[in-house]
């Protein structure tokens, strides 16, 4: 049997967003993203979810430090998404439609690089109670 | 005398401005929520009215009804707008938790049947921030 466990640190923003692709006519970004279309914006708040899997650390008892990893988020994260307009305000979605699905992407990357290898790593957004993705599937 | 709750959502923009005020004023009192660009939250509304039981029905009032009601003259209104630029019911008012619950509270009243009163518009801005009105 092995040692793996998974942890997870919530953490949250609220952000105003459109959803818009560039590419396609007025007429038809309405048609296809309807209310989310609306010219000036609304918002949500995002609940995110990070995950970590990883052998238990026999010296801490811990996978990772939840408090260390609370912290990379909030710098990494919050800091450049909470009380901004994604897609004026970030350039992250400066040329990118900000779904949940590309949302929940993009947090992957900004972490990937500061979490150790060894560790699995895993994203859950919940836009709304009730919509929310996960990456990677 | 009954209560009776009904839970409605919607999603919006905003930010915290006080036009009367220079930029740096609003950022030092508003803080991250006077961004320029806006920013959103998933607000969650309870509406609680208040009256006597029909003997005939049961009811205080149909919950569909009054769903129905807010639905027309509050949800749609705010779902997925800028609270500061597109809602009618909003215009030249702080868009701050409470005094959208206080013009929401404005939005319901005449549409109540006779005998139902409001007792109060509870409104969540974020899971951790809510206020109440009770039209005092």
């Amino acid at each position: 049997m092995d040692n793996k466990v998974a942890v997870y640190r919530k953490e949250h923003f609220n952000a105003a967003h459109r959803l818009h692709n560039p590419a396609l006519s007025d007429v038809e970004n309405a048609e296809l993203f309807g209310k989310c279309n609306y010219a000036n914006y609304h918002g949500h708040n995002y609940e995110l979810i990070v995950k970590v899997i990883g052998e238990v650390n026999p010296k801490t008892g811990y996978v990772i430090d939840l408090k260390v990893l609370g912290d990379l988020i909030k710098e990494l994260v919050i800091e450049k998404f909470d009380h901004k307009n994604l897609n004026l305000d970030t350039v992250e979605f400066k040329n990118l439609n900000p779904t949940a699905e590309n949302i929940a992407i993009v947090i992957y990357n900004m972490l990937r690089p500061k979490i150790d290898k060894k560790y699995e790593l895993k994203i859950v957004l919940y836009e709304t109670e009730r919509n929310y993705v996960e990456y990677p599937a | 005398m009954v209560y009776l709750t009904r839970h409605e959502h919607f999603n919006a923009a905003h930010k915290l401005y006080n036009p009367n005020w220079s930029e740096e004023k609003n950022t030092e009192v508003f803080g991250k929520c006077a961004n320029a660009n806006w920013h959103g939250h998933n607000y969650e509304l309870m509406v609680t009215i208040k009256g006597k039981v029909n003997a005939e029905t049961g009811f205080l009032m149909d919950a569909k009804a009054l769903s129905v009601i807010l639905q027309q003259h509050v949800c749609e209104k705010l779902d997925h707008r800028n609270l500061n630029l597109d809602v009618d019911f909003m215009k030249g008012v702080l868009a701050s938790t409470e005094n959208l619950a206080m013009a929401i509270w404005k939005q319901i009243i005449p549409h109540l049947p006779k005998g139902v009163d409001l007792h109060c518009v509870k409104l969540y801005e974020t899971p951790r921030i809510c206020v109440e009105y009770y039209g005092e």
